[in-house]
């Protein structure tokens, strides 16, 4: 069994933290240093801007948070910030002697997880952990189901990261699966003061945790006790204790899942519980998928690995979890959505497979995963900063997002698998617009088919909001397209990394469809050459969508 | 007996520059930070600081001289110089780098380098004062810690 105490750097959490201090005034930085010694954290300092941003670049995987001045004559601590924020996903805390509320906010935007005025003060170092901590707790929380949790591949952003922090798809895969072991090793166990960590503690290792979340769902969630547990789960070095507060701990965190998701849902308006009965009668297709946090599911995972979707649950009762596909199988259509389920994995859930072609399926889950590959002949470069809301507009409003891009006319295929492509024309507004929709998953590069969700009518896809980003360039935030299907339905921001800013159209575009932002999800986009609509989507276009009500109705796009 | 008469002396003179506001507590928190590895860790912290910081008071003094002068530069070396200043709590220093920046905000140049004159007394005020004060504290031996307790 995997105790966990193979570095002891891990286990000592928070001490051993890597923390990168970078500060022009060599007196601070010395101060600093010593202050973060002190707290048993592993201390680099620098006192130039563009020396921590190559020593980050050089060792991605080197550190775990970063304190910076924000005055800084090489660059500006706004500046570094952004470039930490883009490029390696770590918490960035800002400081200067500066508690001017402006600057603050500035220093907020751009993503800082905290902002320290100097004189900065032990006690406020010494709970820094909390920031690397904290953007752990949600990493896991949102993508993660706690139980067999391998090398999960999902690309994920931590909440105080602000929108900047889409682009994390970028970074190397190889170091969050790493980092993430080490996650799911500290997620479980308690921190305390660092002098008191050398107590003996149970460590809740990956394979303990799993026996103990078999053990409760071979019990029943509502019938467990710590002892039935200690004894289904045969460890024997295991006491009732340990069991009980694991317990506790486990109670409490479904519980927190599922009052986030239930915030989470309400606030976006969705209204699951009427959805099918208010289709529109004459919708084909997928109609919703959507998350029902009503139901007792409280967190489905999917894992995509090479064109796998691996969904999980994390509670026993998710059985007859979430993902609801209304689809009234068109001919024509082939459904991406291909949910294998290793077994290994997913011992519960083996109902959540789902995988229909055609099948009016009625599986559920939480948490959808698509990709979209719009292929367009527009200049997406030229593309205005804006945003737009349309709301309840029964079509894809792809005029608006785009405005100025003449939309009307051609033909939009929405792809939504890569192999089982689904390039249906439908029309999308009265005008028959063109374009690609291939679904992918972002994180994977794999070449993945599952997941589908094409949309009716362009209904589909409610409420995007797409946002162009120019590489190398500060995010800013632009498109808003938002289609939505339904008054009650969701809304989804898309993040669009626009590579082509400036140039035409064979440049690679991103695009990240950023769920309702409440949720710290990404749906990573990747949009890439757009050519003429008779070439159609090689566009590689990665979408992610981790969102819970993630509404598509591909219907319509069967024409 | 003999080593309770210089500490005290020692814990005297500290308490005065507390007194008659020259630091803050933030050079308390600099003897907290002293330890085995770094017995003299304040002595060192403020070696350091005076050794970067006349670099700025010779950059502030050369952009004060300049005409017409440049307030934005100005001001971001001021705001170094605070910055810098916080770090041994020298108090002082600190307000007269305040105020200098609010002549500096309203384009007082003739307040400037009034006020710089200001500032740049109490810089070196402060530093004479430290510097009796760690030889002050060396002459009285490492027993520190036990004339902390104030």
């Amino acid at each position: 069994m995997d105790n966990g105490f193979s570095s002891p750097r891990r286990d000592a959490f928070p001490a051993g933290l890597r923390v990168l201090v970078v500060d022009d005034d060599p007196t601070w930085l010395r101060i600093l240093e010593k202050m973060l010694k002190k707290c048993s954290y592993e201390v680099t300092t620098c006192c130039l801007a563009r020396e921590a941003l190559n020593l980050l670049r050089e060792r991605k995987d080197g550190y775990d948070i970063v304190i910076s001045d924000v005055n800084m004559p090489d660059m500006d601590g706004f500046k570094l910030l952004e470039h930490v924020g883009l490029e390696m996903d770590l918490p960035v805390i800002m400081m200067s002697v500066d508690g001017e509320t402006s600057r603050v906010m500035k220093g907020v935007q751009h993503g800082a997880c905290d902002y320290l005025l100097k004189p900065i003060r032990m006690k406020e170092l010494r709970n820094i952990w909390q920031h690397v901590f904290r953007k752990r707790i949600h990493e896991a929380r949102e993508f993660e189901s706690l139980d067999g949790f391998e090398g999960i591949l999902l690309m994920r952003n931590g909440s105080d990261q602000s929108d900047d922090g889409n682009l994390f798809a970028l970074e190397d895969m190889t170091s969050i699966k790493k980092r993430k072991d080490v996650d799911n090793k500290h997620d479980d166990r308690e921190y305390g003061d660092p002098s008191s960590t050398k107590k003996a503690r149970v460590v809740w290792s990956v394979d303990l945790h799993q026996k103990f979340v078999k053990a409760v769902n071979q019990i029943g969630f509502d019938k467990v006790g710590p002892k039935k547990i200690l004894d289904l789960m045969n460890v024997p070095w295991l006491t009732r204790e340990n069991v009980a507060s694991h317990l506790q701990k486990y109670r409490l965190y479904l519980s927190r899942l599922q009052k986030e998701n239930d915030q989470k849902s309400s606030s976006c308006g969705v209204k699951l519980s009427d959805l099918p009965s208010k289709d529109p009668p004459g919708s084909v297709g997928f109609q919703n998928l959507i998350n029902r946090q009503q139901n007792d599911v409280k967190l489905d995972v999917f894992k995509f690995s090479e064109g796998t979707v691996q969904p999980q649950n994390v509670d026993p009762k998710s059985h007859d979890s979430d993902l609801k596909v209304i689809s009234e199988s068109t001919s024509e259509k082939r459904r991406a959505l291909t949910n294998k389920i290793p077994d290994k994995k997913i011992r519960r859930s083996s109902e959540m497979g789902v995988n229909h072609s055609h099948i009016p399926s009625e599986s559920e889950a939480n948490r959808q995963v698509f990709g979209c590959t719009i292929s367009t002949q527009y200049p997406w470069s030229e593309v205005p900063e804006m945003q737009l809301k349309q709301e309840n507009k029964s079509f894809l409003h792809l005029e608006d997002s785009f405005s100025q891009l003449p939309l009307h006319g051609t033909q939009h295929h929405i792809q939504v698998n890569q192999s089982q492509s689904i390039s249906s024309n439908h029309s999308i507004s009265e005008g028959e617009i063109a374009g690609c929709i291939e679904t992918k998953p972002l994180y994977a590069d794999d070449k993945s088919d599952y997941t589908s969700s094409g949309s009716s009518t362009g209904r589909a896809i409610d409420a995007f909001s797409v946002q162009p980003k120019s590489h190398g360039q500060s995010l800013e935030p632009i498109h808003n397209t938002n289609c939505i299907p339904d008054p009650e339905f969701h809304q989804r921001n898309v993040l669009l990394g626009d590579e082509v800013a400036s140039a035409p159209l064979d440049e690679d575009l991103h695009l990240y469809w950023l769920e309702g932002e409440c949720y710290n999800m990404n749906l990573g986009l990747q949009m890439s050459e757009y050519y003429d609509p008779a070439l159609i989507s090689e566009t590689p276009f990665h979408l992610y969508d981790s969102a819970d009500y993630s509404v598509v109705d591909q219907g319509l796009f069967i024409a | 007996m003999e080593r309770g008469q210089p500490r005290r002396q020692v814990a005297a003179m500290k308490q005065s520059l507390f007194d008659q506001g020259y630091l803050d507590e933030q050079f308390i928190q600099l003897e907290e930070l002293s330890d085995d590895a770094n017995p003299n860790f304040v002595e060192e912290i403020v070696i350091l600081y005076y050794r970067d910081s006349s670099r700025l008071v010779s950059s502030i003094e050369q952009t004060l001289e300049r005409s017409p002068l440049d307030f934005n530069k100005l001001e971001s070396l001021l705001h170094q110089f605070k910055g810098s200043s916080s770090s041994i709590g020298a108090k002082k220093v600190k307000a007269e780098c305040t105020l200098l920046g609010e002549y500096c905000r309203a384009g007082n140049a003739e307040g400037c380098t009034r006020s710089f004159q200001q500032l740049k007394k109490e810089y070196s005020v402060l530093r004479k004062k430290l510097e009796a004060y760690f030889q002050l504290a060396r002459q009285a031996g490492p027993a520190e810690s036990a004339c902390r307790p104030k």
